[in-house]
């Protein structure tokens, strides 16, 4: 049972995907410039993490192992898809809001890397928390930064004004370098004060949509390429 | 001919993918450090999305919508994105061994990247004919080419910098992207009055 809460509670504080494993980038700057559009963002990508990882955890002994990524891909963007048709059904306005990165959910590193990482090698029950743990850590980091940017940005929470703020907005922080701003200074809050020590201060291969199956992971750089090739 | 280069003039500098709408964070982060790979990586880049959109353009257009099954789009444009870059990789290894040792390194990164794919979807999303989309491809993958030109060359200075302990390493770097994207701002509404 303590295994089970452990995984579960991995992807949340030790492991979280955004802050420390620095996973799934392009979403967390793009979508957090709302909360609500950001806890839309979270919940998508929760969801098709969650559906992608108990499906790919059931055929990880049907799957060959050559043609594995392909066969992820077509899974979870499969999943994309319905997530994509619910949310233009039943709601609309997350569906406008996140517009172009709700398909990209699909080159997402977090489900593509929690798929070869995790649901590939365990069970399916311990696969489900995986994604769930995972998920709320993504959901949780989007929130936080999300909050801030439209704390400052709009002088709104949720939408509700906030004193103070709501008459002193700085758009800037909505727009585009306020989120590489705010991004940045989260992740220096996480080295500072994390409890547990990232893994790593700089951005490689494990960060890397593709790390799974580059040829070049661990070489860094993207250039040293080792000799040997088949 | 006007349209167009407002197209790639648009692409490049006030929607700039990087910059303006955070698609492709990961390669401009990850393969910025020097800049002979961020050159490589970024041909590649613009390579593949304009291939990408050449196949993936007419495939929505005259396959799926005429069959009613627009809602495919995700799933077949990922896997052809996928095997053009396959297909790519084999032929220039086979017959183009000089231009696949510069860029065949970079191709099979090129698969995830959330660029390329946003470049097709879009396309599709504004509405633009075949050559528009084609032109928009090229804009897009050139703003790529030049945020990472621009930032391997800030990286540079970067690391001989010494910020403080809990700022080094990405930190510091998505701070200095905040301001290279600041100063693109400098380039909205120049676009439209230059042909006004």
């Amino acid at each position: 049972m303590g295994n089970k809460i452990k995984v579960f509670t991995n992807g949340i504080i030790r492991e979280n995907p955004v802050l420390v494993l620095i996973l799934g980038t392009c979403p967390v700057l793009a979508t957090s410039t709302q909360v609500s559009s950001a806890v839309g963002m979270g919940a998508a990508a929760t969801a098709v993490l969650l559906c992608s990882n108990i499906f790919i955890s059931l055929l990880r002994k049907v799957i060959p192992d050559k043609v594995r990524i392909p066969c992820y891909i077509v899974l979870i963007a499969s999943f994309v898809t319905i997530v994509q048709m619910l949310l233009n059904a039943y709601a609309y306005s997350i569906y406008d809001a996140l517009g172009i990165f709700l398909p990209l959910i699909v080159v997402n590193c977090i489900i593509l890397g929690r798929a070869e990482m995790f649901a590939s090698k365990n069970t399916v029950v311990d696969s489900a928390l995986d994604a769930l743990g995972m998920g709320l850590g993504f959901t949780m980091a989007l929130f936080v930064m999300a909050s801030i940017r439209e704390a400052f940005g709009s002088g709104t929470w949720m939408g509700m004004p906030l004193p103070v703020l709501a008459d002193n907005p700085v758009a800037i922080m909505t727009m585009a370098p306020g989120g590489f701003f705010v991004f940045g200074c989260l992740i220096a809050f996480v080295n500072k004060f994390g409890k547990y020590k990232p893994r790593k201060k700089s951005f490689e291969c494990e960060s890397c949509p593709s790390a799974t199956f580059c040829t070049m992971v661990g070489f860094g750089d993207c250039q040293e390429r080792p000799k040997e090739e088949a | 001919m006007k349209e167009m280069i407002v197209i790639i003039l648009t692409a490049v500098f006030v929607n700039n993918y990087v910059l303006q709408q955070f698609l492709g964070i990961c390669p401009f982060l990850g393969v910025s450090k020097k800049i002979g790979p961020a050159t490589g990586m970024s041909a590649a880049v613009v390579f593949v999305m304009i291939l990408a959109t050449a196949v993936t353009w007419p495939i929505q257009t005259f396959i799926l919508e005429p069959a009613g099954m627009g809602y495919m789009q995700t799933v077949v444009f990922i896997l052809l994105i996928a095997s053009v870059v396959q297909l790519v990789e084999i032929t220039l290894k086979r017959y183009m061994p000089s231009l696949h040792s510069a860029l065949g390194v970079y191709l099979p990164l090129i698969t995830t990247n959330c660029a390329v794919l946003a470049v097709c979807i879009s396309n599709i999303d504004t509405g633009f004919t075949f050559l528009e989309a084609i032109f928009n491809a090229l804009g897009s993958g050139l703003g790529f080419f030049l945020a990472m030109i621009l930032f391997a060359g800030i990286r540079s200075r970067i690391e001989e910098c010494d910020p403080p302990e809990s700022f080094k390493g990405l930190p510091i770097t998505l701070v200095s992207a905040a301001i290279l994207s600041l100063s693109f701002f400098g380039f909205a509404g120049v676009i439209e009055n230059l042909f006004a």
